[in-house]
């Protein structure tokens, strides 16, 4: 892809194509420089499970898995991740089941009002892949980026702890 | 934000070639720092030079035994490096204090050291700032200043370099390898980041048509005695108020043999003194002469009111830290 003129089409930098698999199907997009791909993710395609709380990569309510790893949607260009492998809330469960996270979630009871779960299960399930945690400690500390104004941290880190063997013996996404 | 064009660069040369010829634009890898700042009209650039795509991924040993990193490793591939939790765990501890772990995925080496204030007056495009607009004035001197610098300040800036990660490269004396129009040079990690003075606006010496391309690590580790000491107002997930990378060799009879100090939180760039450090060499390791060293280290240091606790925080810290070095038997 080359530089391409600040003042083309209607007076706005140009759109760019891309393409990714977004929960497991290819997509080919047209993305403008500055859309980013929570914005891609919420105002193109409708998946509105994960959310903008922040916009600043301070609450991680965002939080969605790229080639397997959690980051901020918020701040990453959706022009970016041209040929990325994306994975947002939507795309977790399998054939109809839940995944193992949000499955301990709901017997854990792992939040009151939910703006932030979403972002919650995509970032237990990059701190699955990671094999980091081996503690309630390590768990608390390598989710910190993910805040929760209900306060249901206590449920969140034992569901976490409920699931991770489920989820290392899966391997799943 | 505001609108702005974009580019892929593949190499080095092309990326330096893009720059050349659009003035306007930055570059972009990790982007979690200039997107935000982007989206505070702080950071307003015409287009944005995406150097994700050039190959600086690697991180490679050096003929003479040290630790080449490539600028886009991240700090997260960085930090659980095996090499670099084996050989320098105070890097490893130091980026791992930093951010988050959605962050650390996503943000470069280089990227890291080329971060901003946290300042709340830099971040505020409605207000002044010497830093974001030259002469307009310092509301933090007379402000909220809780978090701002108690040593190496001016008339015209009292913010501080935000990064964990750069405190340690800064006593593990890292050197950076940047790539420019005229070629590559190596800068000292001393001379990299520097003090406000009358030109608060800028944060480093590093040229505006240059690049980050890779961050060296002399072979010495201190991976037997290090610590990483990090004050914050919670446990996980903010900055540093105060924080201290030590690192220690010590002789047989448990003397000092060498000594590395480095402040964060507390200064426009990571703060290094090297008397403060001489005057450790030599010594037993005790309060005494940790707390000789922490007065040498934070000679000259001056609050500005909210952030007058900091002096005597940040001497405490480095004692703290210089006895959790000392005491430490990590993997020689």
């Amino acid at each position: 892809m080359s530089a391409t003129s600040p003042t083309a089409g209607a007076g706005l930098p140009a759109a760019h194509s891309i393409s990714l698999t977004l929960n497991g199907q290819p997509r080919r997009l047209e993305v403008q420089p500055w859309t980013t791909l929570l914005d891609l993710l919420r105002e193109q395609l409708q998946l509105t499970g994960s959310k903008k709380g922040c916009d600043h990569g301070q609450c991680g309510a965002c939080t969605v898995l790229v080639n397997g790893k959690r980051i901020n949607a918020c701040l990453s260009l959706a022009v970016m991740q041209d040929g990325a492998e994306i994975t947002t809330v939507e795309g977790l469960a399998e054939d109809g089941r839940l995944h193992p996270l949000q499955q301990a979630f709901i017997e854990r009871d792992a939040f009151q009002c939910g703006y932030c779960t979403s972002g919650q299960l995509c970032s237990a399930v990059g701190l699955a892949n990671e094999g980091r945690a081996h503690s309630r400690d390590e768990i608390r500390e390598l989710m910190s980026g993910n805040l929760c104004r209900c306060g249901a941290y206590t449920n969140i880190l034992a569901a976490i702890e409920d699931a991770l063997p489920a989820c290392r013996e899966g391997g799943r996404s | 934000m505001t609108p702005f064009a974009y580019a892929r660069a593949r190499q080095v040369d092309e990326a330096l070639a893009l720059r050349a010829g659009h003035p306007e634009a930055r570059f972009i890898a990790g982007g979690t720092n200039l997107l935000d700042l982007m989206k505070e009209n702080v950071a307003r650039p015409g287009m944005l030079i995406d150097i994700t795509g050039l190959p600086l991924h690697d991180v490679e040993t050096t003929a003479d035994g040290g630790l080449r990193i490539g600028a886009l490793v991240s700090n997260a591939d960085l930090a659980y490096h095996p090499e670099v939790e084996r050989r320098y765990p105070l890097l490893a501890q130091a980026i791992l204090a930093g951010a988050s772990p959605q962050l650390r995925n996503m943000a470069s080496t280089g990227g890291n050291l080329l971060q901003r204030t946290r300042c709340y007056y830099f971040y505020d495009a409605g207000v002044p700032c010497n830093k974001r607009e030259p002469g307009s004035g310092c509301p933090a001197r007379d402000g909220l200043n809780r978090i701002h610098a108690i040593l190496g300040a001016s008339d015209q800036c009292i913010a501080v370099h935000p990064s964990d990660m750069c405190v340690a490269l800064a006593a593990l004396e890292a050197t950076v390898e940047v790539a420019g129009p005229a070629g590559r040079r190596v800068i000292d990690f001393a001379d990299f980041h520097r003090l406000p003075g009358d030109q608060p606006q800028r944060d480093n010496t590093l040229e505006d048509d240059e690049l980050i391309v890779a961050i060296t690590l002399p072979a010495r580790g201190f991976a037997r005695h290090h610590a990483y000491l990090k004050v914050r107002d919670r446990a996980s997930y903010a900055f540093a108020l105060v924080s201290v990378a030590a690192a220690l060799e010590r002789e047989a009879d448990g003397r000092i043999a060498e000594a590395r100090l480095a402040l964060g939180g507390v200064a426009h760039k990571p703060w290094r003194d090297p008397r403060a450090e001489d005057l450790l060499r030599g010594q037993p390791c005790n309060a005494e002469s940790f707390g000789r060293a922490a007065d040498a280290l934070l000679q000259g240091a001056q609050g500005f009111a909210h952030n007058d606790f900091k002096i005597e925080l940040a001497r405490r810290a480095i004692v703290r830290a210089l006895e959790q070095a000392a005491s430490q038997e990590g993997t020689p």
